[in-house]
């Protein structure tokens, strides 16, 4: 516990460079923001001035991240122009939905990939391998997007089993107490089974599109370090004295193979997390990504700034979490 | 006379390679009765570990019995399908590999690898099984074993983990066993004592073992009966007696010559006609120094510790005289290539000082000795040589890149003329400089590593177990080789090995190492014959020896 927290700590220099590199960022892209807000296109020039003076812009750079820095040490993230309401509590409200898919899409890759992985390992060059690989290139190669409008086409359009594409529920369902901000748990908390069950049909096309696009890297990965294993000398060993085959392939062999798997799983997570914008879009999820890019386009600094963030820290906990779950996979690490 | 237990009958095994077929094993025939030892020895690509993986089962993929039969208790086992291969391995014959640690699983406590084996042949409760497993514990002699079980293999030493890899072996009691290399990379003395383990196991239990082994004193010394493999065949079989005494068969005879013994000198290790020229060259007396001459090398109460750790080595002092030969030996972890990187200087002392040719060169950080101009005097051969040999740089490459760097040589004739030169010296033929490492043999890559170590003409040449890859007849050319460039060059050898027979052969003098620190030193024979420390005498005790009979010494 004490080694967790030491590497938390040593990563605070990371998050402060990370802040003050989107600072600077966002201040050289080009976009006046006092433009973007003011009253309208024939906004005179004194009042995107005096916009300008309110939101502190006439400060200049090295002054404006003092504030900026001094604002974020109290806890406070700023205001977004956009919804008008503390960047704190916009993020605090999208970031679970954003959790929810992602987590849901990763647990279907997971499980997709693993098994798609192993059985590729255990005939290399069969007809199974070469249509894994098959499988894999087209998820690639689909954009998340386009895969999205077409399972929103065939199972939404076509066939009618999915409902309407529009956010974490339709509109008619009211909401459980909110406790962990994951839907699909805080209806199962409320003991609402159908309010469960319309969540969890309107998360299930997003996190399969997600998921079809993550299944290559970790079907692959799995592949080849289940190659390796059963390759291995302790593999031969356990063959050797007659163990099952079931016992050989799971216990011995996958059981050492899941290792590499941790750590791409690990990065896969923090890379869907930030960049699912495409797929929040498409199925109008409320998600952090897609706040993030609406503010970026209308220049609204203190989002995007609380967006970055918030995906540094993300990226610092969930690589903590893959060391941990590494050390507990694996005897042979100690967390440093 | 028993029953036969296994009879192998013209067994031929194929790999397929990107290259075709290559048959491995062509026409094994071989019986193995119950309860006895039978040795399987040979050369690395001679067969013999396929013929024991062909025997369990274990062949991968790539390989397939082509032709032959072979019967366990009657049985075709290359016939055997399923669940009757199953019953068969673990529970009829099982197999112990060379390398334990890697046999191990890495993330697995190691009772519960055993208990795994127990519980696939017997049908038993957990519980029971665990503490089926903790007696194996016991019978495999490791210390505490009730902590043990819950040990990782890489918690363990080398020597421990062969002992559980025995014990899972010999967990459901089967009546053969097949032990390939079992005790190849570990100490002379964790080897004797796991042999000694494994013999006395398989005679408790009545079980019949074949021994698969490189190393013919091994072989000798507990089995009562030698098959010798060669290129896929067995080309002699008979007791070890017999074996050494008069070998039949011009192959073990080559072998036989070259596996050092206590009493061989390195112009025996090759027959006869191998010889020629050598003999000129070791009959010429070396000049004597004259009284007073300085020590080319001074090393003084060098120590080093590696951080906050206790001391790899403490207190090491020693002299070498120009061209003398100095063996440097001890078991894993005595702080031998941790002395002789210092030396090279490839690594920082702690303390103490290394006196070169009158110069202090011990506080000249490792990082720049490259610098200095006694780098090229004190030169380096290391342990491996597919590992010490840049993939990417042919074997001319090799040789250049020290006198490129060290000796100012541009890319020319001259060069060329240099390079071809060393590799005269260390007899590799020209027309193989073009070549990169992987198209080379083992014994033609230890070469290479030594014709770059001399071509800048050390003077100092620092060797850490230069053949301990290589196999026995190689082996004994690389030996010859080293002896006459120090006869013929002057060039000093510091020779650190754990095979004490090498070393008796190759150095004037000798240094026993133990924990970091000198535990005996002095002239080589003296010090093997006639061992002063308990420690020296159990290292000597060790080693496997065969006694090479008068006929043999006759023959050569």
């Amino acid at each position: 516990m004490v080694r967790a927290g030491r590497r938390l700590l040593s990563s605070l220099p990371a998050l402060f460079g990370v802040l003050v590199f989107t600072f600077l960022l966002m201040r050289v892209l080009p976009g006046d923001p006092a433009v973007f807000f003011a009253s309208g296109p024939n906004a005179g020039k004194e009042e995107i001035e005096q916009i300008r003076k309110q939101m502190g812009l006439n400060k200049s750079v090295p002054e404006q991240l003092v504030f900026y820095l001094s604002d974020i040490g109290h806890g406070n993230l700023g205001r977004s122009m956009m919804t008008g309401q503390p960047v704190l509590k916009d993020l605090r409200e999208r970031l679970p939905a954003s959790l929810e898919l992602t987590f849901t899409a990763l647990l279907i890759a997971l499980i997709a990939a693993v098994p798609l992985g192993v059985l590729a390992a255990l005939r290399p060059g069969s007809l199974v391998d070469h249509g894994v690989r098959m499988f894999c290139a087209l998820g690639v190669c689909v954009p998340t997007f386009v895969s999205g409008l077409l399972l929103i086409y065939v199972f939404y359009y076509l066939l009618g089993l999915a409902p309407d594409p529009t956010g974490r529920i339709d509109v008619f369902t009211s909401l459980p107490p909110q406790r962990t901000g994951f839907l699909s748990i805080d209806f199962l908390l409320a003991g609402d089974i159908d309010g469960w069950w319309a969540a969890c049909k309107q998360l299930i096309l997003p996190a399969v599109s997600m998921a079809l696009f993550v299944i290559a890297p970790l079907a692959r990965i799995t592949r080849a370090s289940m190659l390796v294993s059963l390759g291995s000398d302790f593999v031969r060993t356990a063959r050797s004295v007659g163990l099952s085959w079931r016992k050989v392939v799971i216990t011995y062999a996958l059981r050492n193979a899941i290792l590499p798997v941790i750590t791409i799983a690990g990065i896969v997570f923090s890379t869907m997390l930030g960049a699912n914008v495409l797929v929040e879009k498409v199925f109008s999820w409320p998600g952090v990504a897609s706040y993030a890019l609406d503010a970026l386009l209308s220049s609204d600094y203190a989002p995007v700034q609380g967006f970055v963030l918030l995906m540094a820290s993300v990226f610092v906990l969930v690589n903590l979490v893959v060391d941990i779950c590494y050390g507990i996979a694996d005897p042979r690490v100690s967390i440093e | 006379m028993s029953e036969k237990l296994l009879s192998i009958d013209d067994l031929h095994v194929s790999f397929s390679t990107r290259r075709g077929m290559v048959e491995a094993v062509r026409g094994v025939t071989l019986a193995v009765e119950a309860g006895e030892m039978l040795g399987l020895v040979g050369e690395s690509g001679s067969g013999k570990s396929v013929t024991g993986f062909a025997t369990t089962r274990l062949l991968d993929s790539a390989g397939r019995v082509t032709a032959g039969k072979i019967l366990f208790r009657g049985q075709d086992v290359t016939k055997l399908r399923g669940d009757d291969l199953r019953q068969l391995q673990g529970a009829a014959m099982s197999m112990i590999f060379q390398n334990p640690r890697a046999a191990l699983n890495p993330i697995r406590a190691i009772g519960l690898q055993i208990a795994d084996a127990i519980l696939t042949h017997k049908r038993i409760s957990k519980d029971a099984a665990r503490a089926e497993a903790l007696e194996l514990l016991h019978a495999v002699q490791i210390r505490d074993p009730g902590t043990r079980m819950n040990a990782y293999p890489h918690e363990l030493s080398g020597g421990m983990c062969q002992r559980v890899m025995i014990a899972i072996a010999i967990s459901c009691n089967p009546a053969l066993l097949i032990a390939d290399e079992p005790t190849t990379g570990l100490d002379v003395t964790t080897q004797k004592v796991v042999m000694d383990l494994l013999a006395d196991i398989a005679a408790a239990r009545g079980m019949a073992t074949i021994l698969i082994t490189h190393d013919l004193g091994l072989a000798a010394r507990y089995c009562r009966r030698i098959a010798v493999m060669e290129r896929g065949r067995i080309v002699e079989e008979a007791s070890p007696k017999a074996l050494f005494g008069a070998p039949q068969h011009a192959y073990t005879r080559r072998l036989v010559a070259a596996s050092p013994t206590a009493v061989s000198r390195i112009e025996d290790l090759v027959t006869e006609e191998e010889r020629e020229g050598y003999a000129a060259i070791v009959s010429k007396p070396r000049q004597e120094l004259a009284a007073g001459t300085p020590p080319l090398l001074e090393v003084r109460k060098l120590a080093k510790r590696f951080d906050q750790g206790a001391a790899a080595v403490a207190d090491f002092s020693m002299t070498m005289a120009g061209g003398e030969s100095v063996g440097l030996v001890g078991e894993s972890g005595s702080g031998k290539s941790t002395t002789s990187r210092m030396i090279c200087r490839l690594i920082d002392p702690s303390e103490g000082d290394i006196v070169f040719d009158g110069q202090s060169i011990g506080h000249v950080a490792a990082r720049d000795f490259h610098r200095s101009r006694l780098r090229k005097d004190i030169q380096m051969v290391f342990q491996d040589p597919n590992e010490s040999l840049n993939p990417r740089f042919t074997a001319f490459d090799c040789i250049a890149h020290p006198l490129l760097r060290l000796d100012g040589l541009r890319a020319g004739n001259e060069l060329r003329q240099r390079v071809n030169e060393c590799a005269e010296r260390v007899g590799l033929p020209l027309d193989l400089l073009p070549r990169f490492p992987h198209q080379l043999s083992g014994g033609q890559k230890a070469r290479v590593g030594i014709a770059r170590a001399i071509a800048c003409r050390p003077r100092l040449l620092v060797l850490d177990e230069p053949t301990a890859a290589l196999d026995v007849s190689v082996q004994a050319v690389v030996l010859q080789l080293l002896d006459r460039l120090r006869r013929e060059n002057d060039i000093a050898l510091l020779f650190v090995s754990h095979d004490l027979n090498v070393v008796r052969m190759l150095c004037d003098r000798t240094i026993v190492l133990r924990n970091g620190g000198i535990v005996e030193q002095g002239e080589s024979r003296a010090l093997f014959d006639n061992p002063k420390t308990d420690y020296t005498r159990k290292l000597v005790e060790a080693i496997p020896h065969f006694e090479a009979g008068p006929a043999l010494a006759a023959a050569l």
